[in-house]
């Protein structure tokens, strides 16, 4: 059915429909309305056989999602920010122990500074937990991808983070087509766990490992990977036959069949390429753009079919890998035959910065004249830092440095979320 | 403490070791043959493990009282470590271990699947160390009171850090010497002062059923967890049970210095419901905390020399404040 609403209430009627027999709820911004939604469904028994849990933090959402979907129930939480950080070691264990439990990360930045607007950092810190990683374009691909997340999880057991950005989409309205019961029953069975902790057959799960076998077990989470990339595309085919929509896949081309400029992005900045690539074409210039959906696994074979005959790459990345640059184009050199094309990172976005089709616009303009640094920032006020390199270089105690930045910008001091 | 122990013949009709005179509908779930054996034989723990004790009374008492139906969180330490390398699981009961901080929340989460899968026969039991319980995983275990969620949280107090060597947690008790607390300097060991009392905080809860216990006496163990399980929601069990490696006991000794800490008063054995004391294991004769220090040599450095009688005074002052605030010599007294 087409409605008009806000990214987290589409989220969480998609959720609903995916029957979640435990939900663990903790608020932080800006996935919370996700929650709030889901809380609503059950309360008021539209969503029925489900327990809904209010727990005491992010590590404890987690942890009772564990304790469910090792009992044999279809889990479900959300988080953002420092949220997943504080969950850590959690999101860990049940990528360690496969189980397909589903996530929500309304992305946005880590700090300190504190900071509640979008960028990757928060997902991106848990790249390498053993979750699939889905990036969401729009509203309506975040929608139809936790249908399939679902369906992935439980197929492969393993967990399935559904990443959608902050504000940007989890606050935005918009039109979105939510699937009906029915579609979605016929295209989620119900969870048939692979190992459930059950008193009638009782078995030992999360034993001790010796360097005997943790290879092995550490490896059998890539192999699972390996599979994921063979199985989201295909996912994408059935659910597009049910559904009559394309969402998900492991990446999406956009006019880059013949571009020599390839600008790769994740998740909702893809739109704004988008745009600034019609504007582009439009003056004659071939250049093209790929969103990659699945981060992981990463999709190497994909992307290097995609990008093999560019002479260029551009990263939008809204994540630092601080002290070298891009984690998206560290990841995508492995997908390139060529090892010289050059790929510039463009890091940009932090902590919510606009990233406007003027800006981007410029910088692609400046990489396919080969003036781009490798690794630039988007709209970075230089002057600023250097002034408080130079103020820490005459003296000790220069105190906090983002106030002392804040200062300089003559910003009033942040105001508190 | 050392060198063999003179064979002592128990008066039959107690309830201590010659158990299979009584009358079998009184009998211990341990004599029984049938018994679960939850916690098998084989597995790694030390010599005189109380851990290792108390969690097989308690776990086969459990299993009993449910008729098999259960499930077990369990906390990564020591308990965790000896009883899972596989393939040697010791466990014969459904278990799962996760995380050190998360074993109640992990309890939280399958109680929540059980009742949602329409297994309401299915009982769940978190567990864990000290260190897993009234330090890292404190904050899931008020969450899990709070929520009352239907989980037994059983704690095995060992008093420390014990399988990562001896560390001092926040159930060590004052002038123990532990890798962190070393007895050195003018105020050797732990200091005074500090710690946290799990089974009041459980108490403040109001959760239906909080008690203590101690591998001294294990039919109160076993009777406590058969009464745990007959409540439904959040209760805490926090057992008492000495480990030889870091207390500095004999391996022989466990149960005879777990039955010092009760009867001198430094460790009351106690059970509360909705938050109000309803039963104590009164002591009939208290002993000096000396005897129970002096069976350890984590508190030796207090009997060096002309020995430290200021701070053995303190610790004696602690065990008569329990005996007072818990009513342990006279029945009935005042909570």
């Amino acid at each position: 059915m087409l409605k008009q609403c806000e990214g987290s209430q589409a989220v969480a009627e998609a959720i609903g429909l995916c029957r979640p027999q435990v939900i663990c709820a903790y608020p932080i911004t800006p996935q919370t309305h996700i929650v709030e939604g889901l809380g609503s469904l059950v309360k008021s028994g539209k969503l029925a056989n489900c327990e809904y849990i209010n727990v005491e933090s992010e590590f404890a959402a987690m942890s009772v999602a564990i304790g469910a979907s090792a009992a044999g129930a279809r889990a479900y939480t959300a988080t953002a920010s420092q949220g997943i950080l504080y969950m850590a070691e959690a999101v860990y264990n049940a990528g360690g122990l496969g189980l397909p439990i589903v996530m929500t990360v309304g992305n946005r930045s880590i700090g300190a500074p504190i900071n509640i607007w979008n960028d990757h950092t928060d997902s991106m810190a848990l790249r390498d937990a053993g979750w699939i990683q889905l990036f969401a374009e729009d509203n309506q691909e975040a929608v139809d991808l936790h249908i399939q997340a679902f369906k992935l999880a439980e197929e492969l057991s393993v967990p399935v983070m559904v990443c959608m950005d902050g504000f940007i989409l989890t606050h935005a309205y918009e039109r979105v087509d939510i699937p009906t019961q029915e579609q979605v029953d016929q295209f989620l069975p119900p969870y048939e766990p692979r190992q459930v902790v059950d008193p009638d057959d009782p078995v030992t799960i999360g034993a001790m490992v010796g360097p005997e076998a943790f290879m092995e077990v550490r490896y059998l989470a890539h192999a699972k990977q390996l599979q994921a990339l063979e199985r989201i595309p295909e996912l994408a085919g059935e659910f597009k036959q049910k559904f009559g929509r394309d969402s998900g896949g492991l990446i999406r081309e956009y006019r880059a069949d013949d571009a020599e400029t390839i600008v790769v992005g994740l998740g909702s900045v893809n739109g704004t390429i988008k745009d600034v690539v019609d504007e582009m074409r439009n003056d004659g210039v071939k250049i093209g753009g790929v969103s990659i959906c699945s981060f992981r696994p990463f999709p190497t074979a994909a992307l290097n079919k995609a990008l093999g005959k560019a002479k260029r790459i551009i990263t939008i990345e809204k994540s630092l890998s601080v002290g070298i640059g891009g984690n998206v184009s560290h990841n995508l050199r492995m997908a390139l035959p060529d090892r010289n094309t050059t790929v510039y990172t463009v890091i940009a976005g932090l902590g919510g910065r606009p990233i406007t089709r003027a800006s981007l616009k410029k910088v692609f303009r400046s990489a396919i004249d080969g003036l781009l640094e490798p690794v630039s920032f988007l709209d970075l006020n230089l002057g600023v830092v250097q002034r408080q390199l130079e103020r820490e270089r005459l003296a000790r105690r220069t105190g906090p440095a983002a106030e002392a930045i804040l200062r300089d910008l003559s910003a009033a001091p942040a105001t508190a979320h | 403490m050392s060198g063999p122990q003179r064979v002592k013949f128990y008066q039959t009709g107690t309830f201590t070791v010659g158990n299979r005179l009584l009358d079998v509908s009184v009998r211990s779930v341990q004599s029984d043959t049938t018994r679960n054996n939850s916690l098998n034989s084989g597995h790694r723990a030390c010599q005189g493990c109380g851990e290792a004790l108390g969690a097989r009374y308690a776990l086969d008492a459990a299993m009993r009282a449910v008729s098999g139906k259960l499930v077990v969180a369990n906390a990564t330490g020591c308990l965790e470590v000896f009883s899972t390398p596989y393939p040697e699981s010791s466990w014969r009961v459904a278990w799962l271990h996760s995380l050190f901080a998360n074993a109640a929340a992990v309890g939280t989460g399958m109680a929540a699947a059980m009742r949602v899968k329409g297994r309401h026969d299915v009982r769940v039991i978190a567990q864990g160390g000290d260190g897993g319980t009234v330090d890292i995983g404190f904050a899931c275990l008020s969450g899990m009171f709070e929520r009352n969620d239907d989980v037994l949280y059983i704690c095995y107090d060992n008093e420390a850090y014990m399988n990562t060597g001896v560390q001092r947690s926040s159930a060590t008790p004052a002038a123990a010497r532990t890798a962190t607390t070393p007895a050195v300097g003018e105020q050797p060991g732990n200091v005074f002062g500090q710690g946290k009392n799990v089974p009041l905080i459980a108490m403040a809860h109001g959760i239906p059923y909080v008690a203590t216990a101690s591998v001294c006496d294990l039919r109160d163990l076993e009777y406590k967890v058969e009464k745990a399980m007959g409540f439904h929601g959040a209760r805490y069990l926090h057992v008492h049970v000495p480990c030889p490696l870091g207390w500095g006991c004999d391996t022989g000794d466990t149960i005879k210095v777990a039955r010092l800490a009760a009867e001198s008063g430094l460790f009351p054995i106690f059970e509360a419901e909705y938050g109000e004391i309803t039963g104590r294991r009164p002591i009939r004769k208290p002993i000096p905390v000396d005897d129970y220090l002096k069976a350890q040599s984590r508190f030796a450095h207090l009997f060096k020399g002309k020995g430290d009688p200021a701070r053995i005074a303190m610790i004696q002052a602690i065990a008569d404040r329990n005996i007072r605030r818990f009513g342990l010599v006279q029945e009935g007294a005042p909570a």
